[in-house]
């Protein structure tokens, strides 16, 4: 089939192969869904893509608007920022400026996808290979999703958030709840351990261990509260710090330390903290989840077709939308917003994978190891052990660079002028890599905020510290809505200091006294 | 091994919860956004729902973010003619090179509105808030010839239709039980002797075995011949005719058409009658609505010739209060009838017919009627017709309520002030 040669070269499906196709027309039909499942499991299952068992689930476009609103969690505890999003996006759905997204797939166990059921046969099938086996077994195999999150227990832990938070709201009011959402959601980036992880405990146990925080949690603050009747001197406040080391999870700290906190908004402060964690791994391999999904439904397809399951057209009318999925504008295109994960991330993986079969002198050179070894253990390989940051500065090659011909601006803020820093040429391809790993790296991309003291033995106030990274301010009115925020759950006076690498303060945050009352009459 | 789940049928508006609550949040913005859109919309818009735009900066959720500032890099694809070490000036602005992760769309710079649609009901919610419709009063029940059927427990006769299965069949159980106790106990006992005898086989009398055997069989028997269900077992759903409080109400609308009234003017009185209308279909079933017009003489008309057609002419008010009077008496009996008048006006009337009116007004209409509401769209001096009103209002407070509007901009606020909740009402 010379045409087909043209067209790509690695639809290589030749006369030979028994025509056996699955389906022909575009409708689908729940037997169709259960068919092409199966046969992808097959496949997924000859490249060694170890999944979750999957549930597919069928449902309409409105449902689809809903799961948009909470998260794309099955179930969520009731806020009014779902209501906005949910409404933004039903507005933008029903003017057509917005398509929705094909599928939505929920890391637990049973792994969670959603189909919807516009979508047609080609589209089914491309979102099952790319949910159910891709995403799939990226939760299933990478690390830091095998650190942070349990699958298993997630969907009974929002289970219990949602009843916890409806119970709450009878017992204290709507108000109140929303109070304290309000701030936690505020503060949710903050809001999680970037380095350790505590051992993971049953729903069950949660509960039960939700009571005994009741019980304990207030008797250990009168502790800590507890005046202290001798006079303090100078040296003694500078040898006592609390906390001792600055605490990055602010949440987790208010949650524990808060003098004026109820035992019910403390356990509300933990479970936004929980579907924080949840989240972080997500917000951390953005570019491998959807690039190695990316890949493997453009190859499993790929096999498919090869073994004449399924039809030209259908095999065209996947490439069409794969190609949409992984379209980059360039930087001055109207439709530029930034790289487009699903494409940065199949390249790289498509290009470990070329690098293995057809290596280049070039890659000989830069990446001696992936030359001419096996393709599936080096996808494998990268997809368990890296997130976003270091799978960039492992893998992103000068091939991917030139493809896609990245460059890099330098903007400093004292001087007058953009710099292009490096291009994709030989004295750039290091530098570029580096920077566009670090723009993936959270720590950079986030301020780096940190509670750094308590005055727990005089006012009670509370120092949060900015490090400023590579000079890079906050921006001021968000950071003083949060602050009001802080100041509503600590129940004293709040400030932040950003700092420059050397602990000098450049500036403080904090509110003007007189909203501070109006605050602490508002409480 | 996977399942394959068709979750269509399962709720739909999971997010109906959190849409109430963004609403309930941001309830005073939507109210204000509904209030202006009602004064710009068409009349005819009315009737369906809106969009509803409101700031975007106050519902903005905070989260920490880079500002403008320090250095930072950034790597951007679809390179064409730069090389390394080329400088060029800092874009305006500098927010158009978005970063991937939302650097943009969470600072709540940006002044663009938030827009969405709530539906019909929920707009007449917002719009008629804290409005009430004086003397609701729910006509005499004597005088009611509408009826509801209503559910009034079980009766022993009924047509087939009626019939209640599980009283029935309930009714059929306890009866069998009632009819056969005597024979159910002398069952027992014969059967306890049998087992004794059974146990001591010995010195049994085999005679009087068998004489217990046939007893119990001949009992089975007549428990047998009990009928399962029976005619007096049959229980029907009883229905009783309850009377309705009339729930219809009839509105009025008076307008004069005469020369002096312009296009604009009528406008405005039609935004007016419309606002009535919906008001009053949110707390009556029916309505129906009378069109009166009149500049030298009254006549009842359609819709379409009532805000459309133009005539020339002197004005007399009163002649349109008789023919509502006449109308009135003809095919709305105020027992059946809660009754609403509305008219509009410039304020032009022949001198001597002002107080021709409030005679008419008091003596025949304000009996009948709820709530007559007259409204002056004029930004002229009061002629007599208001000055004689205003004495009306004075003694028939409650009943009779008038406001002037100046342009558009008033109609909503004039009907508000004209329907707003009054405390004395609610004690």
């Amino acid at each position: 089939m010379p045409d087909n040669n043209t067209l790509e070269p690695e639809l290589t499906r030749n006369k030979q192969v028994k025509q056996n196709f699955i389906s022909t027309g575009s409708e689908w039909t729940f037997e169709l869904l259960e068919k092409y499942d199966r046969e992808f499991a097959r496949l997924a299952d000859t490249f060694r893509l170890d999944t979750f068992p999957n549930q597919i689930e069928v449902i309409s476009s409105e449902q689809m608007i809903d799961a948009y609103a909470s998260v794309g969690m099955p179930l969520m505890y009731n806020h009014w920022s779902f209501g906005k999003q949910f409404l933004s996006n039903q507005q933008s759905y029903q003017r057509g400026h917005m398509g929705l997204a094909y599928e939505i797939v929920i890391n637990s166990n049973p792994c969670i996808a959603y189909l919807m059921e516009e979508n047609t046969m080609p589209m089914q099938a491309l979102v099952i290979a790319h949910a159910c086996y891709g995403h799939n077994s990226f939760f299933k195999g990478n690390y830091l999703f095998r650190q942070w999150t349990d699958a298993d227990s997630i969907i009974d832990y929002l289970l219990f958030a949602k009843k916890y938070i409806a119970q709450c709201e009878e017992k204290h009011g709507i108000d109140a709840v929303e109070d304290i959402l309000d701030a936690c959601h505020a503060l949710m980036n903050q809001g999680v351990n970037r380095y350790e992880r505590p051992r993971p405990i049953s729903p069950a146990q949660e509960k039960e261990r939700a009571k005994e925080r009741e019980e304990y949690i207030q008797r250990n603050l009168n502790d800590l509260w507890r005046t202290i009747p001798v006079k303090e001197t100078e040296q003694l406040t500078q040898e006592f710090r609390f906390p001792q080391h600055p605490e990055e999870n602010l949440l987790y700290f208010i949650e524990k330390n808060a003098p004026l906190l109820e035992t019910w908004q403390r356990e509300m402060i933990r479970i936004v903290r929980k579907v924080a964690q949840y989240f972080y791994p997500q917000r951390q391999t953005q570019v491998m989840n959807e690039g190695w999904a990316t890949f493997w439904h453009y190859h499993l397809m790929h096999e498919m077709y090869n073994e004449g399951l399924i039809t030209e057209g259908f095999i065209m009318e996947f490439l069409h939308s794969h190609s949409n999925v992984v379209f980059q504008p360039a930087f001055d295109d109207q439709r530029y917003s930034g790289i487009n994960p699903y494409a940065l991330g199949f390249a790289i993986f498509q290009d470990i994978r070329r690098m293995c079969e057809h290596p280049t002198e070039e890659d000989r050179h830069w990446f001696p190891d992936l030359a001419g070894t096996d393709w599936l253990e080096a996808v494998h390989f990268a997809m368990r052990n890296f997130k976003d940051e270091s799978f960039i500065l492992q893998y992103l090659s000068p091939k991917v660079m030139r493809d896609l011909r990245l460059f890099c601006i330098n903007d400093d803020d004292r001087e007058s002028y953009l710099e292009v820093s490096a291009i994709h040429d030989e004295t750039g391809y290091r530098n570029l890599r580096e920077s566009l790993a670090a723009q993936y790296n959270l720590g950079n991309r986030e301020p780096n905020i940190q509670i750094y003291s308590a005055d727990v033995r005089g006012d009670r106030s509370l120092t949060l510290r900015h490090y400023m990274h590579q000079g890079r301010p906050v921006e001021k009115d968000s950071a003083l809505e949060i602050i009001k925020h802080l100041h509503r759950l600590w129940g004293f006076d709040v400030k932040m200091e950003s700092v420059d690498h050397q602990d000098k303060v450049i500036k403080t945050h904090e509110l003007p006294k007189e909203e501070l009352n109006d605050e602490e009459e508002g409480i | 091994m996977s399942i394959i789940i068709d979750r269509r049928l399962n709720a739909k508006k999971k997010s109906t919860v959190n849409r109430q609550r963004f609403l309930r949040r941001y309830k005073n913005l939507v109210k204000e956004a509904v209030q202006d859109a009602v004064d710009q919309r068409s009349i005819t818009d009315v009737e369906s729902g809106s969009d509803i735009s409101i700031p975007r900066k106050d519902l903005s959720e905070p989260v920490f973010h880079h500002g403008q500032g320090g250095q930072h890099e950034q790597v951007h694809p679809g390179n064409k003619e730069f090389n390394t070490g080329d400088r060029f000036q800092r874009p305006e602005g500098g927010g158009g090179r978005g970063t991937g992760d939302g650097e943009a769309s969470d600072s709540g710079s940006g002044n663009d509105d938030f827009v969405f649609q709530i539906n019909r009901d929920e707009f007449l919610e917002y719009l008629f808030e804290d409005l009430a419709l004086p003397n609701l009063v729910r006509k005499e029940l004597k005088d009611i010839t509408e009826f509801k059927m209503k559910r009034a427990g079980f009766t022993s006769a009924g047509s087939p239709d009626r019939l209640n299965i599980v009283r029935s069949l309930r009714a059929a159980h306890a009866r069998r039980i009632a009819l056969s106790g005597k024979e159910r106990r002398e069952i027992r006992k014969l059967k306890r002797e049998l087992r004794i005898m059974e146990v001591s086989p010995d010195d049994t009398d085999q005679f009087r075995v068998k004489e217990l055997r046939e007893r119990i069989i001949e009992l089975n028997g007549k428990l047998k011949r009990l009928p399962f269900i029976d005619d007096f077992d049959l229980k029907y759903n009883n229905m009783t005719k309850v009377p309705q409080p009339s729930s219809k109400a009839v509105m009025f609308c008076v307008m004069d058409v005469s020369g002096s009234m312009t296009r604009e003017i009528k406008d405005i009185a039609k935004r007016f009658f419309l606002l009535l209308y919906m008001f009053l279909e949110r707390n009556y079933e029916k309505i129906e609505v009378v069109f009166i017009r009149h500049h030298s003489e009254a006549r009842e008309c359609n819709e379409h010739d009532f805000f459309y057609a133009r005539e020339t002419g002197g004005t007399v008010v009163s002649s349109a209060l008789r023919l509502t009077d006449e109308i009135l008496l003809d095919r709305y009996s105020p027992s059946e009838w809660n009754i609403y008048i509305a008219q509009a006006s410039d304020g032009d009337n022949w001198e001597a017919d002002s107080s021709k009116c409030r005679k008419i007004i008091e003596e025949k209409l304000l009996p009948k009627t709820q709530y007559y509401s007259y409204v002056e769209i004029t930004d002229r001096h009061h002629q007599n017709l208001w000055h004689e009103y205003k004495m009306i209002e004075k003694e028939s407070p409650g009943h009779f309520a008038m406001q002037q509007i100046r342009g558009h901009g008033d109609i909503y606020p004039v009907f508000r002030k004209l329907f707003e909740k009054k405390e004395a009402e609610n004690a």
